[in-house]
């Protein structure tokens, strides 16, 4: 499995530090990213996560979506649907919050040199898988060929489409898009995520899949990857449940044996496959 | 020459790959090319299905229109898709509007020319349905996920 | 350990100065007391605060004290585990509050008082190693946990009677304490106590007790006590193979047949000694428009439990929820902590208002996978 770094040096690893958003940008409705300031912060891997957390009103784990490679750079992408996060969002530039992290485990990029990467990411799901798509590009050399499918509920609900049209224009990369619905003047794809393997060439036998999105259409796409002859053991994703504590104390993230927060976020499909598909576990 | 060339073209597409000769050449006694420019239509809601088409190049949107929303794209087919399910199955009408996203290359097959066939052959008619039935499992299985809308819940 | 093979004889005056001896070292003792219809833990300041002469009955969902000889420590388990003094129902974690402009958030102190643990029962001595694991043992440890575990004293006392409800048997936790103690009792019927040190600070204040050189009779007969706590244990929990059928069992018909009689009022995650789950709550105080972060004992029985971000619970049923808790229970906890997260204590069955009874259930599940 993938290194865990520790979190901030700090004594109790439940107390935050106070971090601040330098710059805020709104994404799609209701979807910002931050980047942030907060002292002591030594960077990240990629697929770890943050609690991020509102001063008075709650905290939630947060993946993190900018570049590993700049430990300077802290980013954050948030959709508002709860209580935390509407407020988390509502926040403005300059404003303070709270900082735990980084915690959880990293995508497998060691185990994927070498190899094929497919990347599939569903609806916020690109926000997590970001960071390793960056380093990717950034270490290009190491990896066969990087592809990235990416489903949306609508065109106008994709994330980062400047850097997806900008990594659309590179040669080392293949992405493809597409969305559930769309109104007339979408010129791209229109099915489900799954739909989009069929149009792409990679070698299933060398290929890492990494994947991230909601459970539902994890689900489908690991299915589809095991289908098209990937590795269940390549088959990485990232799962959500509810954190509090984020180191495996609170017992919320439970999974059968596995705490979700401390053991991953991130698993191959081989181990998830029985867990995921228990209902209710 | 020209039926051989159909013929040649028809078992080239994903549809009929490895289909036996002599089915080809009944199905392919149906089949014409088609070109169609981008933004033309392949077919509209409520016209007979008396076709179906095998895109070979080119991307196609199947679309409905409601007053008042506009037109929405609901699934985008490429190369080796199928458009046309319709003619399966009484009335034969169709149920969308089919426009070309690009320039399209395709085969039509004419509907009535291939239900007669296979009324006729139900040897061939089972073999024809064998084909088109994982494309309409397939879709089935897409409009299911797409009626979840998973994107909506997830932070 | 070192005299651990030299036990001691002491009357049961000695636990008077035993008491002061712990005070006078700077210790705050805790031991049990009698307190609304129920044997708990606070702090004792003489043997008179102790239930002498109490013992209680317990069954499925039934717990009652009555007066029976004249033992010290002649009840079993009560509601109240000493979880509730290392991992209490609430922790304060930090403050945040505006000051001089500046915006500071304060860890909430440890509480570094050295605790003395009087009368800590064999399964409750496993279930504090149980925790151990979890909160001292993993990649990070709980610091609150960790302060209080660290001052800690622990006079055991070792078991001469058992409750219906005990199964320490079956899981190998009693009735004799093995380890983790400073010092262990055993409790004659004649007053007096077998006494064993566990530490090096428990052999020192061993031996400021007045007391004799136990003789082999004194050991034969303090083993005596405990054998017969033993032989009076009814339940049983067979444990053999027990993680792996829970595991392959989550459809089977029973956890229906449990869900429909579970109320879901989470008593049972309550009292067991070893469950661990917290809440993170933010409170506010309106006056100083401060805010503070708190931990709370929080239940896999609840709804919010399994709440995902902008959808559902993940364990909506009845049914989903007990199996989790019992599963983990006896099965994910080995994967976790290398053990049963179960100390056969039996305060899940007492406590339970409809008297559910881990041990029958567990035995359901076995005896139609196994046939029988």
């Amino acid at each position: 499995m993938s290194t865990v770094l520790a979190p901030n040096p700090q004594a109790d690893p439940m107390v935050p530090v106070l971090a601040r958003i330098t710059r805020r940008i709104e994404e799609v409705p209701d979807v910002v990213t931050f980047e942030m300031e907060a002292p002591d912060w030594n960077g990240f891997a990629p697929g770890q996560f943050n609690m991020l957390g509102v001063f008075g009103v709650g905290e939630i784990p947060i993946s993190i979506s900018g570049p590993a490679s700049e430990p300077d750079r802290l980013v954050h992408t948030i959709r508002a649907v709860g209580p935390v996060s509407r407020a988390l969002a509502g926040l403005a530039e300059g404003a303070a919050l709270g900082l735990r992290g980084p915690f959880g485990n990293e995508w497998p990029v060691e185990t994927a040199r070498g190899r094929d990467v497919v990347v599939i990411a569903g609806g916020l799901g690109l926000a997590p898988v970001r960071p390793v798509l960056y380093h990717l590009l950034e270490n290009r050399n190491d990896f066969n060929k990087v592809i990235l499918l990416y489903g949306a509920r609508r065109p106008e609900e994709m994330l980062f489409t400047g850097e997806l049209s900008a990594w659309r224009a590179r040669f080392d990369i293949e992405v493809a898009v597409t969305v559930d619905h769309a109104a007339i003047g979408w010129h791209g794809h229109v099915g489900v995520v799954t739909s989009l393997l069929r149009n792409v060439g990679f070698d299933p036998a060398s290929t890492s899949a990494f994947v991230c999105g909601p459970e539902i259409m994890m689900r489908f796409a690991a299915r589809a990857l095991v289908d098209a002859g990937v590795a269940p053991g390549e088959i990485w994703m990232s799962m959500e449940r509810n954190m509090h504590c984020a180191i495996g104390l609170c017992g919320h993230c439970q999974l059968g044996p596995v705490f979700i927060c401390r053991d991953g976020p991130i698993f191959d499909w081989a181990r998830l496959k029985p867990l995921m598909m228990q209902e209710e576990l | 020459m020209a039926i051989e060339g159909l013929e040649r073209i028809v078992g080239a597409h994903a549809l009929f790959a490895g289909f036996g000769d002599e089915f080809l050449e009944l199905v392919s006694g149906c089949a014409s090319n088609v070109r169609f420019r981008a933004g033309e239509y392949l077919c509209r809601e409520g016209d007979p299905a008396d076709q179906i088409f095998m895109v070979r190049d080119g991307h196609v949107a199947q679309e409905i229109g409601a007053p008042g929303q506009g037109r929405m794209t609901f699934l985008t087919i490429g190369p080796n898709s199928v458009i046309g399910l319709a003619w399966l199955v009484p009335p034969y009408r169709w149920t969308y509007d089919a426009r070309a996203q690009d320039d399209v290359r395709a085969i039509s097959l004419d509907a009535t020319c291939l239900r007669g066939k296979c009324d006729r052959d139900p040897a061939l008619g089972y073999e024809v349905m064998k084909r088109f039935m994982p494309a309409i499992v397939k879709r089935l299985h897409d409009t299911r996920l797409q009626l979840l809308d998973v994107y909506g819940a997830r932070s | 350990m070192a005299d651990a093979a030299t036990p001691v004889v002491i009357e049961a005056s000695a636990l008077d100065q035993l008491i002061s001896i712990l005070k006078s070292k700077g210790f705050e003792v805790l031991g049990p007391v009698r307190r609304d219809g129920a044997i708990i833990h606070d702090h004792v300041e003489s043997s008179a605060d102790l239930p002498r002469g109490w013992v209680d009955a317990q069954s499925g969902g039934r717990y009652r004290l009555h007066q029976e000889g004249d033992a010290y420590f002649g009840y079993t388990v009560g509601p109240s585990s000493w979880k509730r003094l290392l991992h209490p129902p609430e922790q304060p974690l930090w403050r945040c509050g505006t000051r001089d402009g500046e915006i500071r958030i304060d860890a909430a102190p440890v509480d570094e008082t050295r605790h003395a643990l009087l009368g800590v029962r064999p399964c409750e001595l496993a279930a504090i190693a149980m925790q151990d694991k979890v909160f001292l043992d993993g990649p990070y440890r709980d610091p609150h946990y960790a302060a209080r575990r660290e001052g800690l004293f622990i006079v055991a006392v070792n078991c001469s009677r058992s409750a219906e409800t005990c199964f320490c048997t079956s899981m190998g936790t009693g009735p004799k304490a093995r380890e983790c103690y400073d010092i262990t009792l055993t409790e004659f019927s004649d007053g007096r106590f077998l006494a064993n040190a566990g530490s090096t600070e428990g052999t020192e204040i061993l031996g400021a007790l007045s007391g004799r050189p136990a003789d082999a009779a004194d050991v034969d007969a303090a083993e005596a006590a405990t054998d017969a706590a033993a032989r009076q244990i009814t339940r049983r929990l067979e444990t053999r193979g027990l993680p792996e059928i829970l595991k392959t069992s989550p459809e089977h018909p029973r956890w229906d047949e449990v869900a429909a009689r579970c109320l879901g009022c989470a008593n049972c995650t309550m009292v067991c000694p070893t469950c661990f789950c917290t809440d993170v709550e933010e409170i506010n105080d309106l006056a100083s428009g401060d805010s503070a972060r708190v931990q709370r004992w929080a239940s896999c029985f609840t709804a919010d439990f399994t709440y995902l971000h902008g959808g559902g619970a993940v364990r909506e049923s009845s049914r989903s929820r007990y199996r989790q808790w019992m599963t983990h229970k006896l099965a994910t906890w080995h994967d976790q902590f290398g053990t049963s997260g179960c100390v056969g204590c039996g305060r899940c069955i007492t406590w339970c208002p409809v008297g559910i009874d881990i041990t029958e259930e567990a035995a359901a599940i076995r005896g139609s996978t196994e046939g029988g």
